[in-house]
């Protein structure tokens, strides 16, 4: 064995392959959203002959937030009005949602969720006879369908009950019988989209986007008339709390690197609210779920002292009026109780399971309470087994012991709790107003259009439009690539011209090989190199200075102005070293491209963090010099662009404006 | 916990046309060496422990030994995953061990018909605001019950940076 350039390669990078495809609609991402954006645009496109590629960095059946599967589907409007449902949105993202697009978003939603169940997705239903809880095969076996009108078992005004281990397999199957029911439609796996193309001969134009495979040496640059970048959130852009192995154990999905984000910034699309990040507060270490626990076995969460901290700071939050005051406190609220628990010293603080199974099996007979323990262990194993894994590891039985909660590293979604994203066209209609429109007068108003004329977006990346989750990802797929198909018949005469030449961008993608090349030799172990950093290096250097600058868990998310601008003069250096990343093998590139991504998802973060004077998440982040919620200043949207041409950022506030009348939440 | 792969029982998927847990890796970390013919997670610290190698694998060959950050030893959950439904062996450090079953589908595998039905929407519907499914079953999208539309003053502030 040899002790010097050791390295256990995978899959070896060579001289790569130029692959040149034109398309009219090209979907980059596989997952809810991208699913949807299938499905939706080939019932469309087919009449006219549209042509459509989805390009998906992994394989669809397991692609996405949702590979492992869900427990619950969190948006299903049902019985309620979506009018509530925007309600709930703006309420729980503290009065700064874009209520056009949530609305568009609600009232389509019901539609896809009816689809999942045709498709395959056992949702459960209470009996009509006893009221009890079926669950989703036996409701299908007895003929019972929410189309048909039986009722689903809520676990929250919002959420429904699924046994959804297979819930990506469904969604995905579908998806992919639509394309091969057509043939000028095609998809291909393992391709990573990394950047957009800008039309070399319209200004502000996409005209397609680049990336690579990453099991065989090609680089695919496709020319489309309309993009989609559906792609997932950010991850492990902040140090996580668990820094070795278990930094793979992120909570949201450890393969996102905020592509989205990154592709729509690199494009010169407009961001919303990338201040805004997500901050979970889960099972400690196993980043379990605990909606079902609070919502649906009405577990109480408490400090060490058995205390309920929400109701000890209820004064506290008082501060924070009117969003605490609503009928449900927001979730970066509730944190923030919590927060203050921790760091005054009286934690852990417990989920205490035990009390609310104890206090069921009261009520229950003994095959009942099974069953009830069956669901609980479930909720896990469909979503997130870690936990469930954990629990077996430390000798945790739910209806004996409490388990610790804790708030996690930050991270950035549009589509979950949180409304981080590109600033989007709405739908084009009457009671959207005017301020939601004039972005868009002079590209063409089409739903789901960044400010970039042919670039779209659907779920993580679509901005100030959180709380859609797996199904309003999904729909909004398919909201935008009907208004993509649309867009593609308005400027069928439009042919995309690239500005960079093939062996240009061969050069730029696989620059990290060829650096790699040039300067293997000239240290004796492949990691310790003055000319280059490896992925690894890059991505902690980054999640070390977010978490110590930008407000991660070892400030207690606290940061202040002179933090931030420190922050920013490493991040920049970072962006530089970054042109010198180094790859060994295709695994490599594809973190190579992943760390840009994240890299720019971060620089997007700090600058809107910096930007905003007040503290409009508090619980999520804080700003030291500005504690407090200021909203005769701030309720308002912040936007940033970065201009491709002077490499420089400009960010700029925007009115809100309240579509849906008081009250604030539903 | 990482996932695993036995050495014993796995053999590279040599009779088949892909290597499953390659294949379906959602973070590109299961790969195949093909001289040894059998497959590892070439990047551990990046697993999700998603199991979709571990519920995928034809020789059962792989497992996941948790997060060792966090995780104490001889904890495990291993799946059998059906056609309908997936069954799961839980064994506890303290050797109680549990297993449940659960529904998974509905519907036969490859049966998903996107166009829920077979109809076609009519393609001059491309100017509405119904989904296809909608615009099949001549549902009309709403609007709110009622339009406030006040615009929030703010203070207006720019930064090049």
């Amino acid at each position: 064995m040899p002790k010097i350039w050791s390295y256990n390669f995978g899959l070896p990078l060579a001289e790569p392959e130029i692959v040149e495809k034109e398309t009219d609609i090209l979907i980059v991402g596989g997952g809810m959203a991208a699913c949807g954006a299938a499905v939706e645009a080939i019932r469309w496109a087919k009449p006219f002959g549209i042509r459509i590629l989805l390009c998906d960095k992994a394989a669809m059946e397991r692609s996405g937030a949702v590979a492992m599967g869900l427990s619950a589907i969190n948006t299903y409007i049902g019985e309620n009005k979506p009018d509530d449902y925007v309600r709930m949105v703006r309420c729980d993202l503290m009065g700064i949602v874009r209520e056009d697009l949530s609305f568009d978003v609600g009232r389509h939603v019901d539609d896809t969720v009816h689809c999942f169940e045709e498709w395959g997705l056992p949702i459960w239903k209470q009996d009509p006879n006893t009221g009890k809880t079926l669950d989703g095969a036996e409701a299908k076996a007895r003929g019972l369908t929410l189309k048909g009108g039986a009722k689903p078992v809520r676990s929250g005004r919002w959420q429904i009950m699924i046994n959804g281990e297979s819930y990506k397999v469904v969604v995905a199957e579908a998806a992919k019988n639509a394309i091969a029911s057509y043939d000028k439609a095609e998809y291909i796996e393992r391709c990573f989209i990394v950047r957009p193309l800008l039309d070399a001969n319209e200004k502000n134009r996409c005209a397609g986007a680049v990336g690579f495979s990453v099991r065989e040496n090609k680089i695919f640059i496709i020319k489309a008339n309309a993009t989609l970048v559906s792609t997932g959130g950010a991850v492990n852009v902040f140090r996580p709390r668990s820094i070795d192995e278990g930094k793979g154990r992120t909570w949201y999905p450890v393969w996102n690197p905020g592509s989205g984000y990154a592709m729509c910034a690199m494009s010169g699309a407009k961001l919303v609210l990338m201040e805004n990040r997500f901050v979970p507060a889960r099972f400690k270490d196993g980043y379990g779920p605990v909606g079902a626990w609070f919502l649906l076995f009405k577990a109480r969460a408490t400090n060490a002292f058995d205390e309920d901290y929400v109701a000890k700071h209820k004064e506290e939050l008082k501060k924070f009026a009117p969003y605490s005051e609503a009928s449900v406190v927001g979730t970066c609220l509730r944190n923030h109780a919590m927060l203050i628990e921790m760091k005054e010293g009286r934690g852990p603080i417990f989920m205490h399971t035990e009390w609310a199974l104890q206090e069921a099996e009261k009520k229950m007979d003994k095959k009942e309470f099974k069953h009830l323990i069956a669901e609980a262990w479930e909720d896990f194993l469909d979503m997130c087994v870690t936990q469930a894994g954990l629990w077996a590891c430390l000798n945790i039985e739910p209806e004996k012991k409490a388990s610790e909660i804790m708030p996690t590293e930050p991270y950035f979604l549009g589509s979950h709790a949180g409304c981080a994203g590109a600033w989007c066209c709405g739908p084009d209609e009457d009671w959207v107003p005017e301020e939601y429109k004039k972005p868009w007068r002079e590209i063409g108003l089409y739903n789901r259009m960044t400010t970039v004329k042919g670039l779209f977006c659907a779920g993580d990346t679509v901005g100030a439009c959180g709380h859609k989750f797996s199904s309003g990802s999904h729909v909004e797929g398919r909201i935008a690539a009907k208004s993509i198909v649309k867009f593609v018949l308005d400027h069928k005469d439009y042919k995309p011209t690239i500005k960079e030449t093939p062996e240009e961008l061969k050069k730029e993608i696989y620059g990290p090989w060829y650096r790699f090349e040039q300067f293997k030799n000239a240290t004796t172990v492949y990691e310790v190199n003055p000319n280059y950093l490896i992925p690894r290096h890059i991505q902690a250097r980054l999640m070390k200075l977010m978490d110590e600058y930008v407000a991660g868990t070892s400030t207690y998310y606290m940061t202040n102005k002179v933090m931030l601008e420190k922050g920013l003069e490493l991040l920049r250096m970072l962006k530089e070293d970054m042109e010198l990343a180094a790859a060994r093998d295709l695994h490599e590139l594809m973190r190579a491209w992943e760390n840009r991504h994240r890299v720019w998802t971060a620089e997007a973060h700090l600058l809107h963090v910096l930007f905003r004077d007040e503290t409009r998440y508090p619980g999520y982040y804080y700003r030291a010099d500005f504690m407090n919620i200021d909203d005769a200043n701030w309720r308002c949207f912040t936007l940033s662009r970065w201009d491709p041409e002077t490499k420089q950022w400009t960010l700029e506030t925007y009115p809100y404006v309240q579509i849906i009348p008081d009250p604030l939440g539903p | 916990m990482p996932s695993y792969v036995n050495p014993e029982k796995c053999d590279g998927c040599k009779g088949g046309d892909r290597t499953v847990c390659m294949y379906i890796c959602p973070n590109n970390l299961m790969t195949l060496d093909p001289e040894a013919m059998k497959a590892y997670n070439q990047e551990p610290e990046q697993c999700w422990e998603c199991y979709s190698c571990v519920k995928s694998c034809p020789q059962g060959a792989i497992s996941v030994r948790h997060y060792a950050d966090f995780a104490p030893l001889n904890g495990t959950c291993q799946p059998m995953r059906g056609t309908t439904d997936i069954m799961w062996t839980l064994k506890f450090r303290n050797g109680v061990v549990i297993r449940f079953k659960f529904p998974i589908r509905t519907t036969p595998e490859g049966s998903a018909d996107p166009t829920v039905g077979g109809k076609e929407p009519d393609p001059a519907k491309i100017n509405t605001y119904q989904l296809f499914t909608e615009a099949v079953d001549g549902v009309e999208p709403k609007k709110p019950e009622a339009v406030l539309n006040k615009v929030f003053p703010c203070t207006n502030k720019t930064m090049t940076i």
